[in-house]
């Protein structure tokens, strides 16, 4: 006895037998037809209103800052003094503040990041490296303000004790290093601010750096490797190589949460609107923390004008940087291929 | 379950709305400083009345600007209004509590009330003129005290404040060249010392740098229990801040003439240099007669059962007589028609 299947079962029927038996394939089901138009139009929409809020933006901080753009025009990038009382108004000291805190959290968040991702993808052991990755993430979602307090509590007292007095004393009479550690040692200022805003900017680098590390093809690093490469060529030559986007775009979200953090460093930088030494001990202050806490009382005219000036002076630091680091890529994109 | 859900909820929700529409709400935003007692009298008047009042502590200069376009009923600031701004935006003030402002030291080995201070002294320290502890004016002033050999941290406020007006104020009137280089306002430019944000800020700036100063207001400096300085007054005493002292700051101010009064430098054998009153500001005419009602009502229960409250909280309510003439200034308040609005 065969077992045959009934001669109507879906396997033995072809899909021809249940269309009929014109051949034409089943006509097409437009059961909303108007859906596409209406995607298309959202998606439009969410983009144009993307531009048209940064152009709001900008025109508004414009508007805002018009009679302090009037009244100083450029030179109000190299004034110093910031006189509530007698309404003169100049930004050095803010943009100075912004931009050396930044740059000190660079200096010290790069290199750490980097680190931390070589270790999590080339050296670490199996076991380590989940931990250790959500730890990271862990300190890049603890909230600014809390890293403010920490700082002055805490941070700013070890800070004080033992790296800032031993630094003066023993680079006292040197001339260069001298001057950058002349400040009053009491742990705040612009290297503290610095110091703090790095270790809230590496978890951003540090995990960017990561995941791009990770998908290089493993095709690339083992060819190193069976060319007699170490693991440092192997990341210098090829891993890094490959992942310059990436790494320089991290490197970018971690400048721009440094240029624009306000809670963490108006609590340890001092706020003081004096710009009379180069020492990174001296207290400071910086646009975004003067903005925090001079913006709710600050008189019509001039004081709320000058205010929104520094506001729109960082939307335009933070454009440059960005517009560098584009400038950067398309550079070492142009050395690709090309003999080191 | 079903006639649970059409008769009770709609109930609850209709017991809500019954509840809101007995008493009238009022919005008041303003200083920071008077923010703890005009919260706790506006939870004991809920509890009494069931009228709510909101108040925001925002800072002085952002309540002016909130009570001059309107969008609070009424507003507060440590620093008062000049007769003729109240009269440009048709606005009336009135004080409801006193306070002072308390320089504060920290120091290894001071106790509080040990170290002395002129205003000219003060001032300078704040000028940067004195850097040390052991200058020899200092040492002048407090004989027998044991002043280290340490740098000046010197604290004061980053951000805009009544306290900082009555600090900065005082110092004008007492230190020429405080004038003349940097004025009184709610932010100057201070030409030393590091910014804590808010009275709080500043108290944790005193408490964790060592040889240190700052000012503070005086309920901030009796709470965290700060070394507190003697200063000298103008019937040359040196007075420790106090109650008793701030009242006695307040006694001396001719308020039946105006309103606008700092309490700084004022004479008498016992007042504290550095007091200030606190200021409400409502508008003359009012859009909304309702809500000033609702407010000025607010305020007269305030007074009439407040003032253990706000001895409670450190500060000093107004004497009986002021009172009486602040009630007579409410009369002013009045809505569109030219009736006064009505405070029973």
């Amino acid at each position: 006895m065969t077992a045959t299947l009934p001669a109507t079962h879906p396997l033995q029927e072809s899909p021809m037998d249940r269309v009929g038996s014109s051949n034409n394939p089943p006509p097409r089901r437009r059961q909303a037809p108007w859906a596409d138009a209406v995607f298309a139009v959202l998606a439009h929409g969410a983009a144009w209103l993307t531009l048209a809020l940064l152009a709001g933006i900008i025109g508004s901080l414009v508007v805002g800052a018009a009679p302090a753009i009037k009244e100083y025009g450029l030179e109000f990038l190299i004034r110093r003094e910031w006189d509530p009382v007698q309404n003169r108004y100049g930004g050095l000291v803010m943009i100075y503040g912004t931009l050396m805190t930044s740059f000190i959290a660079l200096l010290i968040a790069v290199p750490v990041s980097f680190g931390i991702a070589l270790f999590l993808t080339e050296l670490s052991p199996g076991w380590l490296k989940r931990p250790l990755g959500t730890a990271i993430e862990l300190l890049a979602a603890i909230p600014s303000i809390v890293y403010g307090m920490w700082g002055l509590l805490v941070f700013g007292p070890i800070l004080s004790t033992f790296v800032q007095q031993p630094l003066q004393k023993a680079f006292s009479g040197v001339p260069l290093l001298g001057t950058l550690v002349s400040g009053p040692p009491v742990g705040i200022g612009i290297l503290s601010a610095g110091i703090i805003l790095a270790i809230m900017v590496i978890p951003f680098i540090a995990a960017v750096m990561r995941d791009v590390f990770e998908v290089t093809p493993p095709m690339l690093k083992e060819s190193a490797y069976a060319l007699g490469s170490t693991t440092w060529e192997v990341v210098y030559r090829v891993v890094l190589p490959y992942t310059k986007t990436g790494v320089i775009g991290g490197i970018m979200l971690g400048l721009g949460r440094a240029l624009g953090e306000t809670m963490a460093v108006t609590f340890v930088i001092g706020n003081f609107n004096q710009l009379d030494s180069l020492s990174l001990f001296q207290a400071a202050n910086s646009i975004t923390s003067a903005l925090a806490n001079e913006f709710a009382e600050a008189g019509e005219g001039l004081h709320q004008a000058s205010l929104i000036y520094l506001g729109l002076i960082l939307f335009f630091i933070t454009f440059v940087v960005l517009s560098m680091s584009k400038l950067l890529l398309a550079r070492l994109q142009r050395n690709e291929g090309t003999r080191a | 379950m079903n006639w649970m859900s059409t008769r009770i909820a709609p109930t609850l929700v209709l017991a809500c709305f019954a509840g809101g529409a007995v008493a009238q709400d009022a919005t008041g935003a303003g200083a920071t400083f008077p923010a703890p007692v005009y919260a706790k009298w506006a939870d004991a008047y809920n509890k009494a009345t069931g009228a709510k009042i909101n108040y925001q502590s925002v800072g002085s200069g952002a309540g002016i600007k909130q009570i001059t376009s309107k969008t609070v009923d009424f507003g507060a600031s440590d620093m008062p209004l000049s007769d003729e701004e109240l009269a440009k935006n048709g606005l009336i003030q009135f004080p409801t509590v006193i306070g002072g402002v308390v320089p504060v030291v920290n120091i290894q080995g001071i106790k509080p009330g040990q170290i002395k201070l002129t205003g000219a002294l003060l001032g300078d320290i704040y000028l940067g003129k004195i850097t040390k502890w052991n200058d020899a004016a200092l040492v002048a002033a407090n004989p027998g005290v044991p002043l280290p050999d340490a740098a000046i941290s010197v604290v004061r406020r980053a951000d805009g404040s009544g306290t900082s007006f009555i600090f900065t104020n005082y110092l004008s009137k007492v230190n020429p060249e405080w004038k003349a280089k940097v004025g009184e306002g709610t932010a100057v430019n201070w030409p030393t010392g590091a910014g804590g944000k808010g009275n709080e800020g500043v108290s944790a700036f005193v408490q964790r740098l060592p040889n240190s100063i700052g000012y503070v207001e005086y309920a901030y400096a009796k709470q965290n229990k700060m070394t507190f300085t003697l200063l000298k007054n103008q019937a040359g005493n040196f007075v420790t801040p106090d109650d008793e002292n701030f009242k006695a700051a307040a006694a001396g101010a001719d308020w039946a003439r105006t309103f606008y009064q700092v309490l700084t430098e004022q004479p008498g054998q016992d007042t504290w240099p550095i007091s200030g009153a606190t200021f409400i500001m409502m508008h003359k005419v009012q859009d909304k007669p309702a809500q000033a009602s609702s407010a000025l009502k607010f305020f007269e229960w305030a007074f009439n059962n407040g003032d253990k409250m706000a001895g409670e909280l450190e500060y000093v309510p107004l004497p009986a007589s002021l009172k009486t003439m602040v009630r007579k200034q409410w009369a002013e308040v009045k809505d569109g028609s030219g009736k006064t609005v009505s405070i029973n």
